[in-house]
């Protein structure tokens, strides 16, 4: 199959050697899950269960709220300890609302699972309301709602599935593992989602490091129509939607659009394990696999974690660390958040968990200023120009910033990992992001403000009017009651004379 | 000689013409630019700048009675603006980025004698005679005016508590504090 040219990125140490090797293995069952409600793009699950319920493995314990959102059941069975905030697994460190069960070590599944499906000849719409109400999200870290992704179907014309096994970032093998592990429930996830979203043609695309799963996913698919596995070059960010449906298709995604505006729909490999089990064995999304990686690490491993284990455990079972971690990580090293506590829970879309240390995490502590070197130019694969943005946001002017492309920036990192002298620009547009959506929600609020004050002023100004209108009412009364009473005055005393 | 003086004259009389017409017809509304400055102001009449609301603000700003960094609500965001708007250079160096704050009532304290919510510019503050009142977050601006109303101290402005879906990445702290640090 003929592959197209991607512009920019860049070819970071794979590091796959790590772990790639290491058959998925189950964690043991921690004592306390910390399952947060908010795993997922859109407004947070609301919780179902109060303090000291009974919950069975696989129940709903959160429900959506709204179209972009998805439900939360529970990993294991035990008793709900408690409903409350909890560390996030986000870089602030901030807490979310979290549902913490203890365990009960007897695993055992709830009896209210829904009947498995007929997966080839289901209607679409009944498989993408089994994803909606497994809870599935987007496994590659993007955590959007699948059953969303799963209905684009009837506002666009759709040709093209989009298997992303790509796995670029480093360190990472944890879709390398399902891949080579369960090729068969892989692709049969694979043909279900095609079958939702009603395409004719089906591309598995995994990048060249990876041979194994390669072949086996070729295996696995070889006497199916449609579907064709295809070996991508090994460049980071080859697994970001819009650079894989370029590199495969050859058409470019609309600036701040979808894929599906050019007919193609990508979804993770992850995901099309997590929608066989959904589909074939009605089983909720509660468990994924993760990579814990890294050479501070003593055994790299790659896991299968109940959702809401605390990252201690996963580092408890690899052995704990051989040194002293210089960066500890969750996700990938270009696009991963740093890592605020040790107790923060694995979710959804957690597909790393990574403890690098001092060589390979090159933190270089002295940052210089920009030499216009243009490096990150070459880098950047969405074709923006990183240091004439950074300039622009170190001197606060957002709008140049905007207009120079700044929410066409996916954050991949390679322009900040080629940089010369160490400008942490992504930090930079990650502010700017941020900075910009607060500065919309506080002229939102000033708008909403000055809304208020006008409704309160004339409501002030009513109330003046109607209490005027009716001193003057009265005083008319008085007027006249005091006329009638003269002139009865008067007749007395005419009656009198 | 007489034709020069002729086309001069000429060219004169044409432009004054036309400066008469657009005197008459282009003419700029005097109270154009105190709806303006009107128009940026927070407009929540909170009065934290010293006049009764943010008409007059605007009307003093726009004579030059007042300074571009007399509304404490706006903040430096603000000041830049209208010094921007206005051509002016002003003086930022006092006025610091103010953290949003709302008013909280410590339901212990309060009696329910509705005097806050009476005086509230955005409606902000529910209630009702002998009843705990309560902030309405979202509505509330942080202008104070209850607070120094309240007759048992009950109320008080609380920094907005950062949480999840506001918080965003702080800025990257300048190259050179970092060499200087270094060094």
């Amino acid at each position: 199959m003929k592959l197209f040219r991607i512009r920019g990125g860049v070819h970071p140490k794979g590091r796959k050697h790590l772990s790639e090797d290491k058959p998925i293995a189950n964690l043991p069952l921690p004592e306390l899950l910390h399952v947060p409600l908010q795993q997922h793009i859109g407004a947070p699950a609301v919780a179902v269960v109060k303090k000291g319920d009974a919950v069975k493995k696989g129940q709903v314990i959160a429900v959506a709220q709204g179209t972009i959102s998805a439900p939360v059941h529970a990993p294991t069975s035990g008793t709900v300890n408690g409903l409350g905030r909890y560390t996030a697994p986000h870089p602030s460190g901030l807490p979310g609302r979290t549902i913490t069960i203890r365990t009960d070590g007897r695993d055992a599944w709830t009896d209210d699972l829904p009947a498995p499906m007929e997966p080839f000849t289901s209607s679409p719409q009944a498989i993408a309301q089994r994803v909606k109400d497994a809870g599935i999200v987007g496994m590659g870290g993007a955590t959007f709602p699948s059953a969303v992704k799963l209905n684009l179907g009837d506002r666009y014309d759709l040709h093209t599935l989009i298997i992303n096994g790509a796995e670029c970032e480093p360190y990472l093998t944890c879709d390398d593992r399902l891949m080579r592990e369960h090729p068969a429930d892989v692709a049969t996830g694979v043909r279900i989602m095609a079958r939702a979203l009603e395409v004719k043609r089906t591309i598995i695309a995994i990048e060249a490091n990876k041979p194994d799963a390669i072949r086996r996913m070729r295996q696995a698919v070889k006497d199916l129509d449609g579907v064709q596995v295809v070996e991508v070059p090994t460049r980071y960010p080859m697994g970001s939607e819009k650079h894989l449906t370029q590199t495969l298709l050859g058409l470019e995604t609309p600036a701040r659009g979808l894929t599906a505006e050019i007919g193609a729909v990508v979804h993770n490999a992850a995901t099309a394990f997590a929608v066989y089990e959904a589909v074939v064995k009605g089983r909720p999304l509660i468990s994924r696999v993760v990579t814990i990686s890294g050479e501070a690490v003593t055994n790299p491993a790659n896991l299968r974690v109940p959702i809401g284990t605390p990252v201690a455990q996963l580092l408890e079972y690899a052995g704990g660390l051989k040194t002293e971690p210089e960066r500890l990580l969750l996700g990938g090293p270009m696009m991963g958040q740093p890592l605020a506590d040790l107790k923060v829970p694995v979710v959804k879309g957690t597909n790393g968990v990574l403890a690098l240390s001092g060589l390979e995490a090159a933190t270089k502590s002295v940052k210089a200023s920009c030499i216009r070197c243009a490096s990150c130019v070459d880098a950047c694969p969405c074709g923006l120009v990183p240091l004439d943005m950074a300039a622009a946001i170190r001197k606060e002017e957002m709008e140049i910033a905007t207009q120079s492309g700044l929410m066409d920036c996916v954050g991949c990192g390679s322009c900040a990992y080629v940089c010369p002298s160490n400008i942490p620009l992504v930090q930079y547009f990650n502010y700017a992001k941020g900075r910009i959506t607060y500065l919309q929600r506080a002229e939102h609020k000033q708008k909403e403000t000055k809304r208020l004050a006008e409704l309160r002023t004339e409501r002030m100004e009513r109330i003046a009017a109607a209490k005027r209108e009716a001193m003057a009412k009265r005083k008319a009364e008085q007027a006249r009651k005091k006329a009638e009473k003269a002139a009865k005055n008067q007749h007395q005393e005419k009656a009198t004379v | 000689m007489i034709s020069a003086i002729v086309s001069l004259a000429l060219l004169g009389l044409g432009l004054g013409v036309m400066l008469g017409f657009a005197a008459k017809y282009l003419k700029v509304e005097a109270g154009a630019l105190v709806q303006e400055i009107e128009a940026m102001l927070p407009g929540s009449q909170c009065g934290q700048c010293g006049f009764p609301g943010c008409g007059p603000a605007a009307e003093a700003v726009a004579n030059g009675q007042a300074q571009v960094t007399m509304c404490p609500p706006g903040g430096r965001t603000l000041a830049q603006a209208l010094a921007d708007m206005l051509g002016v250079s002003a003086d930022l160096s006092g006025m610091e980025e103010q953290a949003p704050q709302v008013a909280f009532i410590n339901e212990q304290l309060c009696i329910g004698c509705t005097k806050c919510f009476k005086r509230c510019p955005t409606d902000a503050l529910v209630g009702a005679n002998r009843q705990i009142h309560v902030v309405i977050k979202d509505a509330c601006t942080g202008c104070g005016k209850c607070v120094d109303v309240c007759p048992t101290e009950s109320i008080l402005l609380r920094d907005v508590p950062v949480t999840l879906e506001t918080w965003y990445w702080p800025k990257p702290p300048e190259p050179f504090d970092e060499i200087r640090l270094a060094s």
